[in-house]
């Protein structure tokens, strides 16, 4: 597999053309396009589906949260005015605005740490303990419904786990209703979006710490790393850090894209609205009111919110290791 | 400054791990992990719950009498559903298999082409795609429904399929992937020694990143799965047997919890099966050099 002095030597003929004249940026630039077409030939199916089904419908979002739009008339062009009825009008959607925040700022970064600090647990313990664990903390966020079993958990009569419990040990005179009562909502769903959260982010995270190279450890301790919380930082962060960003970007989208939950445990609209989120409201008026400029309108504010979240987790991660 | 001294052993520096710290993580780990298995437990126990057991308050968190009666009550009402629950079986089968081999084969491939061929436009386009990724099917819902209906999608398997291999994160992850496991000068070499791209990618790129495909396999199937019951497909010929499951499993709470456990075995098999092989790679590959 070495290079030889033949092998430089018969890759030359390529070049030889461009020798004689001066190498401008545009023809550079077409020499390699086409030396290197075996990549676009490779790259375009995949592009023609991102393109169709990513940046098609993220430009028509962003057109149409202009307009007034329900399907049976042409759109009509209404300006700022969805955006305006937004922040100004519309009551329900501050209240989902302030919940997604707080169910993106709690589940989020909890979901993040701990599926970092789980997959760094178990990294050194033998290939079939740790496959045994990481099912353990898998499992929760393998089955799409698995988390009703807390609906079960914390049924609101006495057959309910906890309630039994609680009345039994005498600390509640009457079964609560945990999931019909605005003091429980919220924090329930929070724990139980944590629960399910250990999904793509940890897995990835434990073949990224399999992957990270043995003799930088070694040349570590060599170097003065005195122990394994010095070794975390110095050197598995750093050399994890793309799959770091990767599992942010998850946890991200998972938190902001709060919503499944909460109809599922809590019935939809959950009590008072306590947890009604962006999700929800967009899911609203675009089911229910048909209104899909307005819905469009909310889906960019919920982009844009996720990509400042986006641009600050990245901001932190560069500075990991330092 | 005194120089420390290192253990080394069968020629390995045997790296800083104190006593305390073993003890602490353990710990930690039991704890995490009682309280992650502790819901998982109880659906178990609840899908092998007899009728008797529900009322018994407060709740046991074991069975006296385990029995199979719930499950056969899920299992006698398959034969009650109007469409043949092989069908539902068959559209699991193609609409997974499909989905996922799909995502897996133009996500490695892509992420091999932005990764080492040196085509101009590849880092533009890694750009899009990484800010693709705060885009979630919430953003995208409401026009992409305007472009099934305009493909003419609507109530097909298509829609079930296609999209799944456009998922910008399996290509992110494998591309991540094959940029820190796989040298520039690797596959240089194989190119001066005259291997196609396509067999650089097919015989020297995919068997060194096999824990990350097999994660992606993994993560995929599951999510194509749990997704069975996709809100634009409606014909009951079309459906999944997640949502036969779902449907079905409605006619008491024993039901509902062997249907949860039932469905949650497929993707769990399909990952134990995985991890011994990712464990494997990870043993014989020796992944860098």
């Amino acid at each position: 597999m070495t290079k030889t002095k033949k092998d430089v030597k018969l890759q030359q003929p390529k070049n030889q053309k461009y020798a004689g004249k001066a190498m401008t940026k545009g023809r550079y630039i077409r020499s390699q396009m086409k030396r290197n077409w075996v990549g676009y030939v490779m790259v375009a199916p995949f592009l023609i589906m991102f393109i169709a089904f990513t940046v098609v419908p993220v430009v028509l979002s962003i057109l149409l949260s202009f307009t007034s739009f329900n399907m049976l008339q042409v759109p009509e062009w209404k300006g700022l005015d969805n955006y305006v009825q937004l922040f100004l009008a519309d009551d329900l959607f501050i209240t989902a605005f302030s919940n997604t925040m707080l169910f993106a700022i709690t589940t989020g970064p909890a979901s993040f740490i701990l599926a970092f600090i789980v997959a760094w647990f178990i990294n050194e313990l033998s290939p079939r303990l740790r496959a045994f664990v990481t099912l353990i903390f898998y499992a929760p966020s393998i089955s799409g419904t698995a988390y009703l079993v807390w609906g079960i958990f914390f049924k609101g009569d006495i057959y309910g786990y906890v309630n039994g419990w609680l009345l039994k040990m005498g600390m509640i005179s009457e079964p609560i209703v945990f999931f019909k009562d605005v003091n429980y909502i919220v924090p329930l769903c929070i724990v139980v979006a944590i629960w399910t959260s250990l999904g793509t982010t940890f897995l990835s995270n434990i073949a990224g710490l399999q992957g990270v190279d043995r003799s930088l450890y070694e040349a570590g301790a060599i170097d003065g790393v005195k122990n394994r919380w010095q070794e975390a930082w110095y050197i598995t962060l750093p050399s994890m850090r793309s799959i770091l960003l990767f599992g942010a970007v998850l946890a991200i989208t998972g938190a902001f894209g709060f919503g499944a939950i909460v109809d599922n445990l809590c019935g939809n609209p959950s009590t008072d609205y306590v947890a009604w989120t962006l999700q929800h409201h967009l899911v609203e008026y675009m089911g229910t009111r048909f209104e899909y400029g307005y819905a469009s309108a909310i889906a960019v504010v919920l982009f844009a919110i996720m990509m400042g979240a986006n641009a600050l987790v990245q901001k932190f991660l560069s500075k990991v290791g330092e | 400054m005194a120089v420390k001294k290192l253990r080394v052993r069968g020629h390995r520096v045997v790296l800083n791990r104190s006593k305390g710290g073993d003890v602490g993580i353990t710990v930690m780990l039991i704890l995490l992990g009682a309280l992650m298995f502790l819901p998982m437990w109880y659906l178990l126990i609840e899908s092998v719950k007899p009728l008797g057991e529900r009322n018994i308050t407060p709740p046991l968190l074991y069975v006296m009498k385990p029995t199979a009666q719930n499950f056969i009550d899920l299992f006698s009402n398959i034969n009650s559903t109007w469409v043949p629950i092989s069908r539902y079986f068959f559209n699991t089968i193609i609409i997974s298999v499909a989905a996922t081999f799909g995502c897996l084969v133009f996500g490695s491939l892509t992420a091999y082409a932005l990764s080492k061929i040196k085509f101009p436009g590849r880092v533009a386009m890694f750009k899009m795609i990484q800010w693709s990724l705060m885009i979630s099917s919430t953003i995208t819902g409401i026009t992409n429904f305007f472009i099934f209906i305009w493909l003419d999608w609507l109530n097909t398997y298509w829609i079930s399929i296609i999209p799944v291999w456009a998922s910008t994160l399996g290509l992110y992850l494998m591309k991540q992937f094959i940029d820190a496991n796989i040298s520039d000068e690797m596959i240089e070499a194989a190119r001066i020694d005259g291997a196609g791209e396509l067999r650089i990618y097919w015989q020297i790129v995919m068997p060194l990143v096999k824990p990350a495909w097999l994660t992606l396999l993994v993560t995929t199937f599951q999510q194509v799965w749990n997704a069975g019951a996709s809100g634009y497909v409606w014909s009951e010929q079309l459906k999944t047997f997640n949502s036969a499951i779902a449907t079905i499993s409605g006619v008491s709470a024993g039901a509902a919890s062997a249907g949860s456990v039932v469905m949650m075995s497929v993707p769990i098999i399909i990952f134990i099966i995985n991890q011994s092989k990712i464990v494997e790679t990870m043993a014989s590959s020796g992944m860098k050099d």
